[in-house]
C-alpha cells in the first residue's frame, strides 16, 4: 500500500519554503479555494514555514458551509417524514438550519443516516422498496459525478423510491464573485484540485485573463500546498497571470470527460444562493427536467421559509476572504463549534472552525 | 377431557433466543444464571448465590471502578463486547495502579438475542477475566423488548488492590516529565468502523483490546517513578492527552512525526476522513514519567507484546497550561484539541 508520506516529507517541505523565502519580494495575498486544503494548511501549521509577507485567506469552497440555511431546513422536515431514510454525509448532520440540525432530527426519531457514497443510498432504496430513501447532493464538481451516476442508474432500474435533494454549487463562478467584489483583495487563487479532477482547468482561462490573476490547480497534502504557493508567487512577482497545474498526478487540461458527460445528462446550470454570500448566478446545479422526478423537493414538498443568518455571524466576509474567522467579534466567544453562529464554526472543512479547533487567532 | 399440565412448556437456556422472561426473575431467569453464567463465571463470589458477594481482601488502598459497552457491531475482528467489558475496566483499574482483584457484570438483553451469542460474549469475558487475574463475582440480567435494545448491553464494575505507594494522578504530572504512548494508535476504532461500513483492507485490522495490567505492573516492579496513566478509549491520544493537561495545569508538546500507527490503520484513517489521534483505542495508554525513567519506560513496555511498539512521544512543558501542542510531519506547529462531538467524515 502506497501512503502519501512523500508529500508530507520534511525536508522537500523545507525546500519549497527556502524558495518561497527566496522568491517573496512583496506582500501578497493568496486564497486557497477549497476547505480541504485549508484544512491541510491550518493542520500541519503550514503558515510556519511562509515570510510573513505571504498571507493565506480562506475561500468558500467547504459545501456544508454555503449551502443555504432554508435548504437545511428543507432537509429536516423531509428527514422527519415517517416514510423516509434520510442519507448524507457525514459533515452535514451537524448544521444548525434555523431551529435544527439532522443530528437533533435524529434525536426526534427521523431515520437519518451517514453514508460515505450516494450509491450507498441507492441500495439502501433497493433493498427497502418500503421507504423512501432521500440522499442529501451536497458538494462542488467533485462530488456530482456520484450524484449523478446515482440518478441515472435509479432512472435506468427503474427505482422509485429514490429522490436527491440538491445543494450542488460550482466553482468558477464563486472565484468571479469573489474577483468583482469592491473589496476583493486575492493576488492569486490555488484551485481545488479535486474539483479540476473532474473539471480539468481549461474554465479557469478566461477567468485568470479577464481579472489578471494566477490561478494554480493545487492538491491538499502539505508539499502540494508549499508548491502551489511556490508556483503563484512566482507569477505575482514575475507580473505573470496564468493557470498553472501543480497537482498533475491527478489533473489532466480536460479533466475526467465521462464524468463531465454523466453530470451534463442529469444535471443543468442554475442560480444558486451561497450561505452567506447570497445569490451567485449560474453558480450551481439543479436536475434536468427528464430526472425531475427524482427531485426530493418536488416528491416532498415543503413550505420552506426564506430565512436570515444571525446577524452577528460574518462567515459572508470569511467566505470571500476578506476577513479572517479571529477577527470576528462573536469568535470563540458566542460562537464555537459546541454551539456555532455560522456554518464555517460546525464542517470541519469551515475555516472557522479549523482556526477554533487548531487555535491559529 | 384433556389434561393440561400446570406448568407451560417453557423453552430452556438452551432455546434459541432470549425472552422477556429470562429477565422475568423467574424459572427462565434461574436457568439462566445456572446454566449459562454460573458454569462460565464459576468463582467463590458467586457459589455463595447470595443478593451480593462477599469478599476477603488485605488491607491497603482500593480502585474501584464502572463502565458500561454499548459497542455495535457486538463482534467485531479481534474480539467482541465481553472482552471489551472486562478489559475495560480491568484497565481503569490498571491507570490507578492497581491490580484487578473483582469484577461485577450487568446484563441488558435485547429480546430476541440468540442465546448462542450470549454464551460467546460471557465465555469471552471469562477469558478475559482470567488473563487480567481477576473474578466475576456477581452480576445481573435484565432483557427489554424487542427493538429497545440493541442485542446486548453490558456494565462491569471492577474493584483493585493499588500495588503502589505512588499517588498516579495527573495533579503529579510535573514539567520536564516523558510522555510515551504504549503502542500503535487506531487499531479498534478502525476495526470496529470497517464492520460497521463494511470495508475491506488488504489486512483485517484487528482490535486491540487487551488488558495492561501486567504491563503497569512491570513498571511499578522496576521502580519507575510513574506520575500518570490513562488509557487512551473513546476520544484516543488526543483527548486523554488534553484531559491531563487541563487537570495537571501543564503544556503537553508532542512528535507527530514519531507517534506510531500501523500502515493499514492509517490508510483506512485517510480513506475515511478520520485523525487516528483521536479514533479509540481499547488496549493503549499513556504514561508520564519523569524524563529520566522514559527510555527504561519504553524498554519495559516494549517487553509485553500488547505494548511492543511503545514510543515516547513528547514531553510536558510548563506553558502554555492547559494545551496539547503538536508538531507536524512537515515542522509546522499546532494546537492539538479535544474533539467537539464525534469525528465525522468529510464530504471530499
Amino acid at each position: 500500500m502506497k501512503f502519501l508520506d512523500e508529500y508530507r516529507n520534511k525536508e522537500l517541505a523545507l525546500l519549497l519554503s527556502q524558495s518561497i523565502h527566496r522568491r517573496t519580494h512583496h506582500p501578497w495575498k493568496l486564497m486557497e479555494v477549497c476547505g480541504g486544503q485549508t484544512h491541510t494548511i491550518v493542520k500541519s501549521g503550514l503558515e510556519d514555514l511562509l515570510p510573513p509577507d505571504i498571507s493565506l485567506v480562506h475561500g468558500p469552497g467547504c459545501p456544508v458551509c454555503v449551502t443555504p440555511l432554508e435548504l437545511i431546513d428543507q432537509a429536516v422536515a423531509i428527514a422527519l417524514r415517517p416514510e423516509t431514510v434520510f442519507c448524507s454525509f457525514g459533515d452535514m448532520l451537524r448544521v444548525p438550519g434555523s431551529s435544527q440540525s439532522l443530528f437533533d432530527a435524529k434525536a426526534r426519531g427521523a431515520d437519518v443516516r451517514i453514508v460515505y457514497s450516494p450509491l450507498d443510498a441507492l441500495r439502501l432504496a433497493r433493498l427497502s422498496p418500503s421507504r423512501q430513501v432521500v440522499f442529501f447532493a451536497v458538494g462542488f464538481e467533485t462530488t456530482a459525478p456520484a450524484n449523478a451516476m446515482a440518478v441515472w442508474q435509479a432512472e435506468r432500474e427503474g427505482i422509485g423510491n429514490f429522490s436527491i435533494l440538491v445543494a450542488h454549487v460550482l466553482v468558477p463562478p464563486a472565484m468571479e464573485a469573489i474577483l468583482s467584489s469592491e473589496h476583493c483583495q486575492v493576488n492569486a487563487f490555488l484551485a481545488a484540485g479535486h474539483v479540476c479532477t473532474v473539471m480539468g482547468y481549461e474554465e479557469y482561462l478566461p477567468l485568470s485573463r479577464r481579472w489578471h490573476v494566477p490561478i494554480v490547480v493545487t492538491g491538499f497534502e502539505p508539499l502540494d500546498l508549499l508548491e502551489g504557493i511556490d508556483m503563484a508567487i512566482a507569477q505575482l512577482e514575475g507580473s505573470r497571470a496564468e493557470v498553472e497545474n501543480q497537482y498533475s498526478r491527478a489533473v489532466r487540461r480536460e479533466g475526467n470527460r465521462p464524468a463531465q458527460q454523466r453530470v451534463a445528462e442529469v444535471f443543468e446550470v442554475a442560480h444558486r444562493k451561497w450561505r452567506g454570500i447570497g445569490e451567485i448566478p449560474s453558480s450551481g446545479l439543479r436536475l434536468r427536467e427528464r430526472y425531475g422526478h427524482f427531485d426530493a423537493t418536488t416528491r416532498f414538498p415543503t413550505s420552506a421559509t426564506p430565512v436570515n443568518e444571525p446577524a452577528e455571524c460574518i462567515s459572508g466576509l470569511v467566505l470571500q476572504g476578506i476577513r479572517k474567522p479571529h477577527e470576528c467579534l462573536s469568535f470563540g466567544t458566542r460562537c464555537t463549534p459546541e454551539s456555532p453562529l455560522g456554518a464555517p464554526m460546525v464542517s470541519s472543512e469551515g475555516a472557522c472552525a479549523a482556526y477554533y479547533l487548531y487555535r491559529k487567532a | 377431557m384433556a389434561q393440561f399440565s400446570a406448568a407451560c412448556p417453557l423453552p430452556t437456556v438452551t432455546g434459541e433466543t432470549v425472552l422477556l422472561a429470562h429477565g422475568g426473575g423467574g424459572k427462565l431467569t434461574h436457568q439462566l444464571i445456572e446454566k449459562l453464567f454460573l458454569p462460565l463465571f464459576a468463582s467463590s463470589g458467586l457459589e455463595a448465590r447470595h443478593d451480593g458477594a462477599v469478599i476477603q481482601l488485605d488491607a491497603g488502598r482500593l480502585a474501584f471502578s464502572t463502565d458500561s459497552y454499548v459497542v455495535q457491531p457486538l463482534f467485531f475482528p479481534g474480539g467482541n463486547i465481553g472482552d471489551l467489558a472486562v478489559n475495560g475496566t480491568v484497565n481503569d483499574l490498571a491507570m490507578c495502579g492497581a491490580r484487578p482483584v473483582c469484577l461485577s457484570a450487568g446484563f441488558i438483553l435485547e429480546e430476541g438475542l440468540p442465546v448462542g451469542q450470549l454464551r460467546t460474549v460471557a465465555a469471552s469475558m471469562r477469558r478475559a477475566a482470567d488473563r487480567a487475574g481477576a473474578a466475576l463475582v456477581t452480576g445481573d440480567t435484565k432483557v427489554v423488548d424487542r427493538g429497545k435494545g440493541d442485542g446486548i448491553f453490558i456494565n462491569t464494575a471492577g474493584i483493585g488492590l493499588v500495588e503502589t505507594d505512588l499517588e498516579i494522578r495527573p495533579s503529579s504530572v510535573a514539567s520536564g516529565d516523558a510522555v510515551i504512548v504504549s503502542g500503535d494508535l487506531g487499531a479498534h476504532g478502525v476495526a470496529i468502523l470497517s464492520v460497521r461500513e463494511g470495508l475491506e483492507f488488504e489486512t483485517v485490522i484487528q482490535s486491540d483490546t487487551a488488558p495492561l495490567w501486567e504491563s503497569v505492573r512491570a513498571l511499578l516492579q522496576a521502580g519507575i517513578e510513574i506520575h500518570c496513566l490513562r488509557d487512551l478509549t473513546r476520544g484516543g491520544l488526543a483527548s486523554s492527552l488534553n484531559e491531563i493537561a487541563e487537570a495537571a495545569r501543564v503544556g503537553v508538546s508532542i512528535d507527530e512525526a514519531v507517534i506510531p500507527v500501523t500502515d493499514p490503520v492509517r490508510g483506512a484513517c485517510e480513506i475515511l476522513g478520520l485523525d487516528p489521534l483521536y479514533v479509540a483505542n481499547e488496549g493503549r495508554f499513556i504514561a508520564f514519567v519523569p524524563d529520566r525513567d522514559g527510555d527504561r519506560t519504553v524498554e519495559l513496555l516494549r517487553g509485553f507484546p500488547v505494548c511492543s511498539s511503545a514510543t515516547r512521544i513528547g514531553r510536558v512543558e510548563q506553558a502554555p497550561a492547559g494545551l496539547v501542542m503538536l508538531r507536524s510531519r512537515i515542522g509546522g506547529h499546532r494546537v492539538l484539541d479535544m474533539l467537539s462531538g464525534e469525528q465525522l467524515p468529510r464530504i471530499c
